[in-house]
């Protein structure tokens, strides 16, 4: 037997296993990696800052006994109708398409029982996700799949989208696999055919042109409907500045660690800012020209729990949207579907092949039997909970800050645990007056 | 007959007057005078209604039409009759850039010249143009035919769809996965009708063809060049 110690495998910090892989698979196929999901990296985020409840200096309200209101009014500015929420917690654009018809109805019921709005995708608006959503949410997106005036009148407010946190500058790719006849139907383009949707809109070139665009979409809903302007996070001061001199009522700033459908891996995780990031200059931006809460700001990309909600809120935002949590509320990646996802190279909690609609939970899919899994009822209950235990843990914890609504916290209710995340956040590390760039 | 002076009036109460019509129907003639190039004229009507504007409108003009018909006796600014779901619309003069962008049904006639992207990302519209059109025009363009009676510039049908392009002059130059295509008699008996009912007068054996060879449909590798 030998005396020799037995050697300890020492992987490579740069040339990491998944690295290794990633390099083989490339080799292999000749094609990027196309997924579905969000970041897998660690990123500063909301986890990377602390609220301050109150002891001496600030006075708590009673967290099961005092009022803390929730609800949010969006599209102040110019809308003649505009939106009025109970919770500032709504819903993310996701196109039907990308998802089955089950899951936007159940995106609809479950923010309608909770009081809130959701948010149509590139696909147009399905019957059964205007039925039951009570507030709905008509994206006008550079592919215009689907758009016609009729569902821009039917909807409550409209959402030009320029961008998506994911991939802001990157256009959608709808994966030949889940263009079914319904889905072709709506986009007018062959089944089976890769769709691609553009990464800009076709007939405008500028923030110039963007303020006529909006005009005219005013113009042709009799000024009646908020108009949201979607922006990916990557430059949020030049373009928020530019969103309200075009005539935004509301901005919806879209952090990189949000969702998508499909788009190639290395966009996901190296294009874009964190939401963290993101939102003090859209704040600062609002402010300056004095356009804070006149102009609302809803943010998104990657919020998880109440705490995100409360942060978000206390760095200025007015509400949030959630896309992948209102997905995994509904039931996708449950863990009762780990043997299926097992079978298609995946495990509950992992599956991110969003793209090639075999999703066993019928979400993410256009796969009649699989799709017909999901109980839209059922689904849209679970989301409603979610909904309704985001805005609890937002409540009770802007209450031991001794605010009575969400929207009084405010950037002093927040420190950072990294000099990263003081950086970005623009308040103080913990235990110090310190915010990094701003001197001691 | 209605009469709207936009020297006097202002286009909301045009665009709101118009719209009125599709809850109760008064007048389905209307003239709109001194237009001075003002943006979104006539957007989002939705009943068949004729209106006549009498000089140059700005951008949008007659955007997302529903049934009516549009006549500008003049030139009109971008995108024109963008996303237009039916009914007519007639430019005496030239269009801007992205005339017709993304719209699904209906008439666009241009009697002039047409900018660049004319038909961008089209789904279902018939576009004929009596004169030129620009660059990247069809890029994108998903349904519908595009008629042009002069040239076409650069990049014309640019990772096409379905839509089916005629052109009678030259083209500059095709964009990817952009084809010219036999005339077949099905192509000139569809060419005649559009050019009939644009009030074209114009051989349609003088035209040629062009689409997709449907290459790009389905990203494969060995197509990355193309990108």
């Amino acid at each position: 037997m030998s005396d020799k110690p037995t050697p300890v495998l020492r992987e490579s910090a740069t040339f990491d296993r998944l690295t290794i892989q990633e390099i083989q698979r490339a080799a292999e196929t000749g094609i990027y990696d196309i997924r579905g999901g969000g970041t897998k990296r660690k990123l500063p985020h909301f986890d990377d800052l602390l609220l301050l409840g109150a002891s001496m200096s600030r006075y708590p309200l009673e967290g099961y006994r005092e009022k803390c209101g929730t609800d949010v009014v969006l599209g102040t500015r110019f809308a003649r109708k505009p939106i009025h929420l109970k919770i500032p917690v709504t819903i993310a654009g996701m196109s039907f398409g990308a998802l089955s018809a089950q899951a936007k109805e159940a995106l609809g019921r479950g923010a309608s029982i909770a009081g809130t709005s959701t948010t149509t995708g590139d696909g147009g608006m399905t019957p059964e996700e205007r039925g039951q959503s009570q507030h709905l949410v008509y994206q006008y997106l550079p592919s215009r799949y689907g758009m016609n005036p009729d569902d821009l009148r039917k909807a409550d407010a409209i959402e030009i989208v320029l961008g998506q946190g994911a991939k802001p500058g990157g256009g959608g790719m709808l994966l030949g696999m889940k263009v079914t006849e319904r889905v072709a139907g709506m986009r007018t383009l062959p089944i089976g055919v890769d769709q691609r949707s553009a990464c800009r809109h076709p007939d405008w070139t500028g923030p110039d042109d963007l303020a006529i665009k909006i005009a005219e979409i005013r113009e042709i809903t009799d000024w009646e409907k908020p108009i949201y302007v979607k922006i990916g996070a990557s430059r949020p001061y030049y373009d928020v500045k530019l969103a309200i001199k075009a005539g935004a009522d509301v901005i919806v700033l879209d952090g990189m660690q949000g969702g998508t459908a499909a788009t190639q891996e290395v966009f996901i995780e190296h294009v874009g800012i964190p939401i963290l990031a993101a939102i003090p200059p859209a704040v600062q931006a609002l402010q300056e020209m004095d356009m804070h809460r006149k102009v609302q700001l809803i943010v998104s990309g990657g919020i998880r729990t109440g705490a995100d909600v409360a942060k978000a809120m206390a760095m200025g935002a007015d509400a949030v949207a959630i896309g992948t949590a209102a997905l995994i509320a509904l039931g996708d990646n449950h863990p009762r579907l780990d043997e299926e996802l097992k079978k298609i190279g995946s495990a509950a909690g992992y599956y991110d092949d969003w793209q090639n609609g075999q999703d066993p939970a019928g979400i993410t899919t256009q796969n009649p039997e699989l799709s017909r899994r999901l109980d839209p009822v059922e689904a849209g209950r679970r989301l409603a909970n979610y909904l309704r235990v985001l805005v609890l843990e937002a409540q009770t914890m802007a209450r031991a800050c001794g605010k009575s609504h969400l929207h009084n916290l405010d950037p002093e209710d927040l420190v950072a645990l990294t000099v990263e995340a003081a950086a970005m956040a623009r308040v103080p590390l913990a235990g110090t007056n310190w915010v990094p760039g701003q001197g001691f | 007959m209605n009469k709207f002076d936009l020297a006097t009036d202002s286009v909301r109460e045009l665009n709101q007057a118009l719209h009125d019509q599709a809850k109760e129907l008064t007048e389905r003639e209307w003239h709109v005078s001194n237009p001075g190039g003002k943006h979104n004229l006539a957007v989002g009507v939705n009943e068949a209604l004729s209106i006549d504007i009498d000089g140059h409108a700005g951008y949008y003009c007659a955007g997302m039409n529903q049934k009516a018909t549009v006549t500008v006796h003049g030139n009109v600014g971008v995108g024109v009759a963008e996303n237009m779901m039916s009914g007519v619309v007639r430019v005496k003069g030239s269009a801007s850039q992205a005339a017709g962008a993304t719209a699904h049904g209906g008439l666009l006639v241009i009697e002039g010249d047409a900018g660049a992207r004319c038909g961008i990302s089209m789904k279902g519209v018939d576009i004929v143009v009596g004169g030129s059109i620009g660059h990247m025009s069809c890029f994108m363009a998903q349904a519908g035919r595009l008629v042009v009676c002069g040239d076409a510039g650069d990049a014309l049908g640019d990772s096409l769809y379905e839509t089916r392009i005629y052109v009678k002059g030259t083209v500059k130059s095709l964009g990817s996965d952009c084809i010219e295509k036999e005339m077949r008699a099905e192509h000139l008996d569809e060419l005649k009708e559009l050019l009939h009912r644009a009030g074209f007068n114009e051989d349609p054996a003088s035209f040629k063809r062009y689409g997709s060879s449907r290459q790009l449909y389905n990203f494969k590798v060995d197509n990355a060049s193309a990108y």
